[in-house]
């Protein structure tokens, strides 16, 4: 029985810090409809911050305490610092834009926290006063741990006082609920906004602050408290603060309880929980329906096809393209192949994206699951390279179908975040399953077939894989399941008046793009020789957005654009030092200046140039 | 042989009962109108008609057959096709792709992943502009519409498949009066050459008076009246629910338009 209750009072200590970043983020989404992935940096600088204070005051009970407060409080600056300068320029534009350009914000701070306080691990103090344990049933329970237990109600009823009692409490929540009215009674909302931006960060602060005594600062806990912050924000109901306390204590119990049993569930469970939540509760325990859906994007340009002379031109760069490996290194055609991956991936997520408006934050499952089944295959079933890369676009298409049915029966931000809790998911059961995935080590010697072990040769198998689906994509993109897609997401009302079954449409749109990110997969594993559960990760899946972003959302050809933009990026910037830092600016860069991407610009060029139709296509 | 057969269709929301124990039928070719003050139950009814809501109790017959429990977009497969309060068009197409979409899906093309679409029924969508005099408008995008057009635009979507039956919701809310006449003029013109049964709210009584065949009017869930033009002008009971009830005819429409669709 003490047992139990040890374990009861450690999940309710492990609430309080989530539920204070949680409800930081609900409450920033609630106000600004923004998706805010800084907000783990905004978690990570508060830990670093609070270590480096409270140093300053070594066994002082005031210094401890005064130092989590001070570290909350300078994070709250660093938010309005973040808000001004980026997030404001970026209210009206589409989700991808926000969600991107906070991911922007993420590696920026990475590289500075790096830069400020070095690679190595920080152990921070035990909090003075509170550094021994109570016996509770026999059982030892830290001090911490109980004044934790108190930190969480004491923060959400400070907050409900801010909420119910001041008038700027009262504003916060009619913006949550109802946004047009707030612009009617003509309120100041930029000052309401950066308000609840400051708010939202000093409270991701001061989770992480409180953290000092329980675990070692690093440079992971960005990106390891943001994927748990979703869920417990979506479970409770994007906006609601009692939603974020309710869902991080449920959360948090569950997996204090679930391990004792499976040992291994705490890295799927907060996932699985969500997707639970969220096909009974499709707007989360305590969300309203529409409040999951950001700003409303302006109308999109007619989809036109090709003139004859730009499809000359895209014929002459496709045969450029095929002829390639006869005249450049073989360096240069390994990073063709990885053009063409990324290409096809792109291509794949602006399917669903850009054409189905069914935002994904997962869509490297696919990609992954592409890549693992061919490994699989080709590893324990001994295939030959041809069989196994028709498994691994068998099992992403399995994968996509499975997950997609759940997707597909929600929209805007809990699509994408259920798309998320898919894909994380199968990373965790991919990195767990040492015996079938190799876990962590992942799978080596995954070769092609002796004809196509040339680099040259190799290249030419994607060639045909990659450009072939390109060209598919395209093709599908113009044809009536194409013009389907982009009309649900323009009116599904209108889509389902003139007979169309939309969800299954949308389903098969799904189905289609994870498939065809399968491909990808498919393609890079053998090119590589191995895969790793990094394939299946959040960076890989917010590689994908990046590059659709870059390229444009708004065309077909963005996504080959941006993949190719890209790549080239990457291979450059990555070998330098501070990469994150600078692959930030350029993203920042793109969204505040060039917001209709590498194809918007292009575009404008066709036009100029007269490659491109006017009127009617 | 009447299109459209309702007999004691009842809605409750919690306590409210929204329409209660109305029937009707509608005829061949018939332009009938359903009018009511605001709130009176006329959306409840059409969304049971066409599928969106599932009424507590009574039938509805499409030309003998069972509409009850059949999903809206079967319905539409049926012969019921209809127009939206507040416009839904997919703005990022063209206007001829708007009904280039309505016809693929009607042939069952939808799934088809090779041909172009923008290729595919092409004359029957110009026919259907020149129908609603928009052909000069064919390659527009849709979102640059003048509000008007788009309403024009609505109904040559609706027509696409050829359907037996039209339901109208607030045809003419939101556009400037000389727009309305137009657009009822044509709308009746159409009924007329095509032999559509039309089934309309509306809220402007001079849009009804002038092209209803026939009117129902709604109160509070309930059928009062039923009659041409004179017999509804005349009737004492619905002068006291317009007139004496408070509700004038320009009170009903300004609420009208700040309504949003149900469905
Ligand atoms: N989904 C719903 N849940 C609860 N009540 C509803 C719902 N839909 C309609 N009602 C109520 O049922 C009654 C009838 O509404 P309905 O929209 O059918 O009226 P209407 O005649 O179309 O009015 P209007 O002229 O304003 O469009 C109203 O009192 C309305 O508030
Ligand atoms: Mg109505």
């Amino acid at each position: 029985m003490g047992f139990y209750v040890a374990q009861l009072l450690t999940g309710l200590a492990n609430a309080s810090s989530l539920f204070l970043i949680a409800c930081g983020l609900s409450i920033i989404f609630g106000v600004t409809r923004i998706v805010n992935f800084a907000h783990g940096s905004f978690y990570m600088v508060g830990a670093y911050l609070a270590y480096s204070i409270v140093a300053l005051f070594p066994d002082s009970i005031l210094g401890f305490w005064g130092g989590v407060i001070a570290a909350a409080l300078i994070v709250g600056l660093l938010g309005l610092i973040v808000e001004m300068t980026i997030l404001r320029r970026i209210y009206h534009a589409p989700e991808l834009f926000q969600l991107v350009a906070t991911f922007g914000v993420l590696l920026i701070i990475q590289d500075m926290t790096l830069a400020i306080w070095g690679a190595a691990d920080k152990l921070g103090p035990r909090a003075p006063g509170l550094d021994s344990a109570v016996r509770i049933m026999g059982e030892p329970i830290p001090e911490y741990d109980l004044a934790l237990i108190l930190i969480g109600p004491a923060v959400l009823a400070g907050i409900w006082l801010v909420f119910h009692r001041t008038r700027w409490g009262v504003l916060v929540r009619a913006a949550t609920q109802d946004r047009e009215m707030v612009g009617a009674l003509g309120v100041n909302q930029a000052w309401l906004f950066s308000a609840a931006f400051v708010l939202g960060a000093a409270l991701a602060g001061l989770g992480g602050a409180i953290q000092i005594p329980r675990e070692a600062v690093s440079l992971q806990m960005d990106l390891s408290v943001i994927g748990d912050a979703f869920v417990v924000v979506v479970i409770g109901g994007m906006g609601s603060v009692s939603g974020a306390f309710v869902a991080a204590v449920l959360i948090s119990v569950l997996n204090a309880f679930a391990i004792l049993v499976f040992p291994q569930i705490s890295i799927v469970l907060p996932f699985v929980v969500m997707a639970v939540v969220l096909i009974v509760r499709p707007y989360g325990l305590f969300g309203k329906e529409g409040s999951g859906h950001g700003a409303p994007t302006e109308p999109e340009q007619p989809l036109r096809l090709l003139s004859s002379r730009a499809t000359l031109v895209l014929m002459a760069l496709v045969f450029a393209l095929a002829a390639s490996p006869v005249v450049v290194s073989d360096f240069a055609s390994i990073l063709l192949v990885d053009v063409m991956v990324a290409t096809l991936f792109a291509v794949s997520l602006h399917f669903m994206m850009g054409l189905g408006g069914m935002v994904s934050f997962g869509h490297a499952a696919y990609f992954g699951v592409g890549a693992y089944g061919a490994a699989m295959a080709s590893n324990y079933l001994g295939l030959p390279m041809m069989p196994a890369m028709i498994v691994g676009p068998l099992a992403a298409a399995a994968a996509a179908l499975f997950f997609g049915w759940f997707c597909v029966r929600l929209s805007g931000v809990y699509l994408a975040m259920l798309t998320l809790a898919a894909a994380q998911i199968l990373w965790g059961v991919t990195f767990q399953s040492q015996a079938y995935t190799g876990g962590d080590d992942g799978i080596l010697g995954i070769w092609p077939a002796a004809w196509a072990s040339s680099d040259q040769a190799y290249f030419y198998v994607a060639f045909v894989l990659c450009i072939g689906g390109i060209w598919f994509l395209r093709r599908v993109a113009h044809s009536p399941f194409g013009y389907g897609l982009r009309g649900i997401r323009d009116s599904d009302v209108r889509a389902e008046a003139i007979g169309m079954d939309v969800k299954f449409h949308q389903w098969m749109g799904f189905a289609l793009a994870g498939t065809m990110a399968g491909v990808a997969g498919v393609v890079f594993a053998f090119s590589k020789g191995s895969v790793f559960p990094d394939v299946l990760g959040i960076a890989q899946s917010v590689d994908g957005l990046i590059m659709v972003l870059l390229g444009g959302i708004h065309a077909l050809a963005g996504p080959i654009l941006g993949a190719g933009v890209f790549v080239l990026i990457e291979d450059w910037v990555s070998r330098l030092d501070y990469w994150r830092f600078i692959f930030g600016m350029i993203i920042l860069g793109v969204v505040l200046l060039a917001p209709d991407g590498v194809a918007g610009g292009v575009d404008r060029l066709l036009r100029a140039l007269g490659l491109r139709r006017e009127g009617q296509a | 042989m009447n299109v459209l057969e309702v007999r004691g269709l009842t809605k409750k929301f919690g306590g409210l009962v929204a329409v209660d124990d109305v029937s009707f039928d509608l005829g061949q070719g018939e332009f009938l109108a359903l009018i009511g003050p605001n709130g009176a139950g006329k959306t409840t009814c059409f969304n049971m008609v066409n599928g969106y809501l599932r009424p507590d109790r009574g039938t509805v017959r499409l030309n003998g057959q069972d509409l009850i429990g059949v999903r809206p977009r079967k319905i539409v497969r049926m012969g019921v096709g209809r127009t939206f309060q507040i416009t839904r068009t997919f703005l990022s197409m063209t206007v001829i792709e708007n009904i280039q979409m309505a016809l693929i899906s009607h042939h069952r093309r939808i799934f088809d992943m090779l041909s172009r679409a923008t290729r595919l029924y092409r004359d029957e969508a110009e026919a259907l502009l020149r129908l609603v005099s928009m052909e000069d408008q064919a390659g527009r995008a849709s979102s640059e519409l003048a509000y008007g057009d788009l309403k024009r635009l609505e109904l040559a979507v609706a027509l696409a498949p050829d359907p037996t039956l039209l339901l109208m919701d607030e045809p003419t809310a939101g556009m400037a009066p000389s727009e309305r006449v137009a657009l009822m003029e044509l709308t009746a013109k159409i009924v007329a050459e095509r032999g559509v049964s039309v089934l309309f709210t509306e809220h402007d009584m001079d849009v009804v008076f002038a092209h209803a065949h026939r009117i129902l009017v709604l109160n509070r869930g309930g059928l009062i009246a039923e009659g041409t033009g004179e017999e509804i002008r005349g009737n004492p009971l619905v002068q006291e629910v317009y007139l004496g009830g408070g509700t004038v005819f320009g009170q009903a429409e300004a609420g009208a338009e700040s309504e949003a669709d149900h469905a």
